[in-house]
């Protein structure tokens, strides 16, 4: 009975904070996700948001499914995940109607999205259903910081070619245009969300060789 | 009519839901090896859409929107329950799968055969819960619009899911860089796709 406690922060739970930022990131290792990964980072601003929306759901959910765990009979837990995960997120979306209105207007249905979000639902499958409460809530945070972190290169990138703004603020200087640089108006289309996660891949690959697929 | 085909047309190609909105991306790089697991989805994700579009459409008019309750008496003009919209969609959309998969199985065993596996994978399908959600933005007048705009939806998501998954089937033999291989030139190919989808954004019908 007397199990040695582990430390709150222990090597192996500091891991699951940090695999999913490079090693087992949810969008470019686990393939999941994506689809709001791509659509709403356009611009900074709402990737960020995005991204602490999407904290917010992961980690809590995971909790509240983590300490249900044994209660939830095999047979339904998907529709009883897919409860939680709804309600947390009609809060985040309440929340964000009421504090910050213009994102929540340039969100639209991603934020009713992340419900099918695969990440949410994947994490909860493949961790909170078999783990501790303490290391749920890590691999929740975990995973949706490695989310973040793509969704806001991808942002940075973007807005930053795209309209020569960070964060709504021109950051090109007027002389650059004046040479005749143009804003690549291509990046504000959808179809270049994929080729810049493409490139990152394989960027990514190229510098963590053990990530590359085999045939 | 008319206008049942051009909204049939345009949710195909013009909104489509991978190149335009890129929902359902999850399953539609996973599922996408080949061509006949591609076929098999791409089908139960149409027969999924075109049901649960119109039933959420019903739920919107007469239980969620603001005065959608006013049928019941005139006191309740006042209620908005759309804040309830998310609980509802995803219930109605899981609830349709598992009754679709039973229905299915009794009417049809062959199509369960091939259909089979895939159909407990669409209840988290975002694309499925996408087409509700962009169907309450619509204003459709009618269950009929909704239905179709569901259905229309589901056939470009087929189409897209059997077109990659066909280019994929090509591409194990091109001698691609190590570090590309796989997810990375599916990204890639995907964009090069959206980007031919959208010649197809000029068109007004």
């Amino acid at each position: 009975m007397s199990k040695e406690k582990e430390p709150l922060f222990s090597k192996k739970n500091r891991a699951l904070l940090t695999d999913p930022l490079d090693d087992d990131n949810p969008i470019t290792v686990q393939v999941l996700g994506i689809c709001s990964a791509l659509a709403i980072t356009v611009k900074l601003e709402p990737a960020v948001v995005m991204t602490l929306s999407v904290i917010f759901v992961m980690a809590s959910s995971n909790v509240i499914i983590s300490i249900l765990r044994n209660i939830i009979p095999t047979r339904i837990r998907i529709i009883v995940q897919l409860v939680v995960v709804a309600s947390l997120v009609a809060l985040v979306d309440q929340f964000l109607k009421a504090y910050a209105y213009d994102v929540s207007k340039q969100l639209a249905i991603f934020i009713g999205l992340i419900i099918t979000n695969c990440i949410v639902m994947g994490r909860l499958e493949a961790f909170a259903l078999g783990n501790g409460v303490w290391k749920s809530f890590l691999d929740g945070v975990g995973n949706a910081a490695g989310y973040g972190w793509i969704l806001i290169v991808v942002a940075f990138i973007r807005e930053l070619f795209g309209s020569g703004e960070l964060w709504g603020i021109p950051v090109i200087p007027q002389f650059v245009y004046d040479l005749g640089y143009e804003n690549n108006g291509l990046m504000l289309l959808s179809p270049m969300a994929l080729i810049v996660v493409g490139i990152y891949i394989w960027i990514q690959r190229y510098f963590n060789r053990k990530l590359i697929e085999k045939d | 009519m008319e206008e049942l085909v051009n909204l049939f047309v345009k949710s195909i190609f013009i909104e489509n839901m991978v190149f335009a909105y890129f929902l359902g991306m999850c399953s539609y790089l996973a599922v996408s090896k080949t061509v006949k697991t591609a076929d098999g989805l791409g089908k139960a994700v149409i027969f999924v859409l075109t049901i649960s579009v119109p039933i959420n459409y019903l739920i919107d008019q007469y239980l969620l929107a603001p005065g959608a309750l006013t049928w019941i008496g005139p006191q309740f003009e006042e209620v908005n329950l759309s804040f309830l919209t998310f609980i509802m969609f995803i219930a109605v959309i899981a609830s349709m799968v598992q009754l679709v998969e039973m229905i299915v199985e009794k009417i049809s065993p062959t199509l369960y055969g091939s259909l089979g596996i895939f159909l407990p994978l669409i209840a988290v399908n975002c694309a499925i819960l996408g087409g509700s959600l962009f169907m309450q933005q619509k204003d459709f007048v009618n269950t009929l619009e909704s239905a179709v705009y569901g259905f229309g939806s589901g056939v470009g998501w087929y189409l897209a899911i059997v077109a990659i998954a066909a280019i994929r089937e090509k591409i194990t033999y091109s001698n691609i860089p190590d570090p590309l291989k796989g997810l990375g030139i599916t990204f890639i190919i995907t964009g090069l796709m959206a980007l031919g989808f959208m010649s197809f954004m000029g068109i007004k019908i």
